[in-house]
């Protein structure tokens, strides 16, 4: 017999997709049998005074939990986040429910050894319940009491070798798309650069001393698997300088019928034959491209590597082999002046091993530098960038202008002129106006 | 229930004190296949639904079969996802940043196997553990936040929500008939942690009634210029109320210039806007982050207000297949929704899928709304 009724939530266990509700079901009656004789440290109904609560909302149509607190781990200023039942006599269970966020290995790549050890301490110190992942990548602990965090902190540290993630005016935790660990377009090492720029800044990770959150997100290609380029602060974009790699006999065996377009994306629907001139060269962007006597043409001078005829004859294409990233910054969501992308500031920049991706961090600790120094509480880089100009960004970084910069040039002339830019500069003697120019 | 000690020091927080290490190493999690080849692969294909094949420069191959899931998942499930992993791809296994379970096997044979044991894993409710899906010119997993479960802000729920539609949208995950990917996305407030302005289809958790204030407690609880100033139309200024017969420092609302952003409630818990009426969903269509062929784009306001209807949110589901259908019926072979809606005109598109325009879905908002209005002769009748 369940601690309360469910009748809504019961009606999420049918139909095809995972019910979460079935799954919290199991987790419940998985700590109710206690087959493991598991000491744990927080409530065991926990999981049915959650789903008692969720059933609460789903019938008043509104949450019923209130607004954080300050809790923590010492020393730091983020990885947790407070958590409190405003139905706690109803509730008892999850009257204090804090979320822990763990940093994640990027790419999301685990060994089940490392992942049992995380659902042993967290079925022990907490309510058992994850997210695989939240929203800006790290796994999310659902669920704990203040008492327990000093003591899972320490288990993390000690026994799994593994830190908090970020929240609040700090450095969040950044993540990144798949890369080069198994993917064909990746035109730099995302994992790599990922975690090095996480360790190089976990001061700035754990301890909030910027105006706002900031997001690194790292796209081995302009695919942008993980959205760096609408939801990160600064955008590791994947790109390549030199040619398209061909293979023409590979460019045939698509023609032919050999291949399947787009990796066989489409394959649940007759398309028809495949058309090369149809499906590739009249969608190119740019119209850079032609098919003639059984020969793929590319003008890679007029390319501006959009990624469709690659992702479209992936046998056949290939990304050049002068590769780097391009960083675009200032991207945010809607809230507070509506939503930002990031915009483009450095067309090409090396992404480096050897000499510790130097240009990438050149880049950040100037923007950081401006930022902290400008930004007012709870503005975003994005909206610093409206607010004092493009042209600031480009100061502040040593960017030179280019027409890289922008979509189009300006549609006024109120151009913030410097002074010194003006010959013989602003101070002019009126009295010697005047005597040219009567009143 | 005995308090266990992990070895923390209350007394002495300092001691031995491990900090600032940061996340494991990837490597340390690479299966050997991709150890091996990483940053070989020549080319994929995807196989059928939820399956593709990476082929090396080293003639290695790996196969991933691609599963879905609740984001919000039980240790349970978790070791259940480990059982598998070990059962049949050498103790490893990866997410995706859509919530998709990934398991890698390094040779052909170990697909098939691998594919009967998950597809047979079903929820006592009837559910599937691990649909294999979400590939290719599909659906594939929404991701989202966390909702009623877990946040003070929503308005509305994250996980029912998200299960009703993957439920409508089933077939789109486990097939690939559309004309390119469609992704969407759900975010239980406009804070979007989830970000999803740049989604085919949004779902997007909305307020629509201004604040109430908590005048007795406001002072005590919050800064009141904080307050102020979180507000960015404006709407909020101090006032001297009368509670009592004690005058207290609070504020007011404007409530005509109120946007129902939520900011000021963040930065103090006097200011509750949640209400079962004002509260609901705004569906937004045609963004993208991809560069492909067109430039990444926001979403558009397609769908102003569909009030929550717990449990199933049938209005938001039914809405959503509608808008699939009509660009799954008329979109042509690789042109993303907003790209579709954009090359037909908007007219039609609210023509072809049977949503109504009304005046809410004009921008009045700042500079951008007006850029947002027509301003050529040409239109369709």
């Amino acid at each position: 017999m369940a601690k309360h009724e469910t009748p809504l939530l019961d009606q999420l266990e049918s139909g095809p997709w995972p019910s979460f509700v079935s799954d919290m079901k199991q987790e419940a009656e998985s700590r109710a049998k206690n087959v493991n004789n598991v000491e744990f440290q927080i409530p065991k109904d926990v999981i049915e005074d959650l789903m008692g609560v969720l059933e609460l909302s789903y019938k008043d149509g509104t949450t019923h939990w209130k607004h954080g607190g300050i809790v923590g781990v010492f020393g730091y200023g983020g990885g947790v986040i407070g958590r409190y039942c405003d139905q706690p006599e109803s509730f008892p269970g999850v009257a204090h429910f804090h979320t822990l966020r763990v940093n994640q290995p990027s790419g999301h790549f685990y060994s089940t050894e490392y992942l049992r050890q995380l659902c042993d301490l967290w079925e022990f110190r907490g309510s058992g319940l994850t997210n695989m992942h939240g929203s800006t990548g790290d796994i999310i602990f659902l669920g704990t009491t203040t008492p327990q965090l000093e003591e899972i902190f320490y288990e993390m540290t000690h026994k799994l070798d593994q830190d908090l993630g970020g929240s609040g005016s700090n450095l969040r935790t950044p993540s990144d798309c798949i890369g080069q660990a198994r993917c064909e377009y990746a035109c730099y090492d995302t994992q790599d650069l990922c975690t090095h720029l996480t360790q190089e800044y976990q001061d700035e990770l754990h301890r909030p001393a910027f105006p706002y959150k900031f997001k690194f997100k790292f796209d081995g290609c302009p695919n942008c698997c993980v959205a760096s380029i609408a939801r990160a602060d600064m955008s590791f974009i994947g790109t390549w300088k030199d040619d398209i790699r061909i293979d023409q006999d590979a460019v045939k065996g698509y023609v032919n019928g050999e291949f399947k377009p787009n990796g066989g994306s489409h394959s649940g629907r007759d398309w028809g034959p495949f058309d090369i001139q149809k499906e590739v060269i009249d969608l190119c962007p740019t119209k850079c491209m032609r098919y003639e006597n059984g020969k793929l043409e590319i003008n890679n001078r007029e390319c501006t590597r959009c990624m469709h005829c690659i992702n479209v004859m992936p046998r056949a294409l290939r990304p050049g082999k002068q590769t780097g990233c391009s960083i675009l910054v200032g991207a945010k969501a809607p809230i507070l002046d509506g939503a930002q992308m990031s915009s483009l500031l450095l067309p090409f920049v090396e992404v480096n091993k050897e000499n510790d991706y130097q240009e990438v961090k050149d880049v950040i600790e100037s923007i950081w530098d401006w930022w902290m120094e400008e930004g007012k509480n709870r503005e975003r880089l994005g909206e610093l960038m409206k607010r004092q100009g493009f042209q600031k960004l480009l100061e502040v970084t040593g960017v030179d202008p280019i027409p890289q910069h922008v979509s189009e040039p300006r549609h006024n002339p109120y151009i913030f002129w410097k002074e010194e830019e003006v010959p013989g500069g602003w101070e002019r003697d009126i009295n010697e106006f005047r005597k040219h120019h009567k009143r | 229930m005995a308090f266990i000690s992990s070895g923390y020091d209350p007394e002495n927080p300092m001691k031995d004190r491990i900090t600032d290490i940061g996340p494991r190493n990837f490597e340390e999690f690479y299966p050997p296949v991709i150890k091996d080849n990483k940053g070989k692969w020549l080319y994929h294909e995807i196989l059928q639904s939820g399956v593709l094949v990476h082929v090396s420069e080293t003639g290695d191959e790996v196969y991933t079969v691609r599963a879905g899931g609740a984001r919000l998942m039980s240790v349970s499930l978790v070791r259940e996802i480990c059982d598998i992993a070990d059962k049949h791809c050498g103790g490893y296994v990866r997410w995706t940043t859509r919530n998709n379970v990934e398991f890698m096997v390094d040779s052909k044979d170990k697909v098939q196997p691998l594919l009967d044991d998950l597809q047979s894993r079903k929820f006592p409710g009837g559910s599937y553990k691990f649909p294999v899906g979400g590939t290719g010119a599909g659906i594939t997993n929404i991701v989202h936040t966390q909702g009623w479960i877990h946040c003070h802000t929503p308005a509305t729920d994250a996980s029912g929500p998200v299960k009703a539609v993957m439920d409508e949208v089933f077939e789109d995950f486990r097939n690939m008939r559309l004309p390119a990917h469609l992704r969407i996305s759900l975010a239980c407030c406009l804070n979007m942690c989830g970000a999803v302005h740049c989604s085919d289809i949004a779902i997007l958790g909305y307020h629509r009634k201004p604040p109430m204030i908590d005048h007795e407690y406001l002072d005590k609880m919050c800064e009141v210029p904080l307050a102020i100033a979180s507000c960015p139309t404006a709407a909020i200024k101090p006032k001297k109320v009368e509670i009592g017969g004690k005058t207290v420092n609070s504020v007011e609302v404007n409530n005509s210039r109120c946007m129902y952003c939520g900011n000021c409630y963040t930065m103090c818990p006097c200011l509750p806007l949640q209400d079962k009426e004002g509260d609901g969903i705004v569906l937004m269509v045609g963004g993208k982050v991809s560069n492909r062929i067109s430039a990444p784009k926001f979403s558009k306001v397609a769908v102003a207000f569909i009030p929550n209807e717990p449990p199933r949110w049938p209005q938001t589901a039914k809405t959503i297949k509608k808008i699939v259908e009509a660009y799954s019926a008329d979109a042509n072979k690789y042109e993303r929704l907003g790209d579709w809606a954009e090359r037909i005109g908007w007219e039609r598109f609210f023509e072809k899928t049977g949503l109504e325009f009304t005046h809410h879905l004009i921008d009045d908002f700042r500079d951008p709304a007006y850029y947002t209005w027509r301003q050529t002769t040409q239109f369709k009748f």
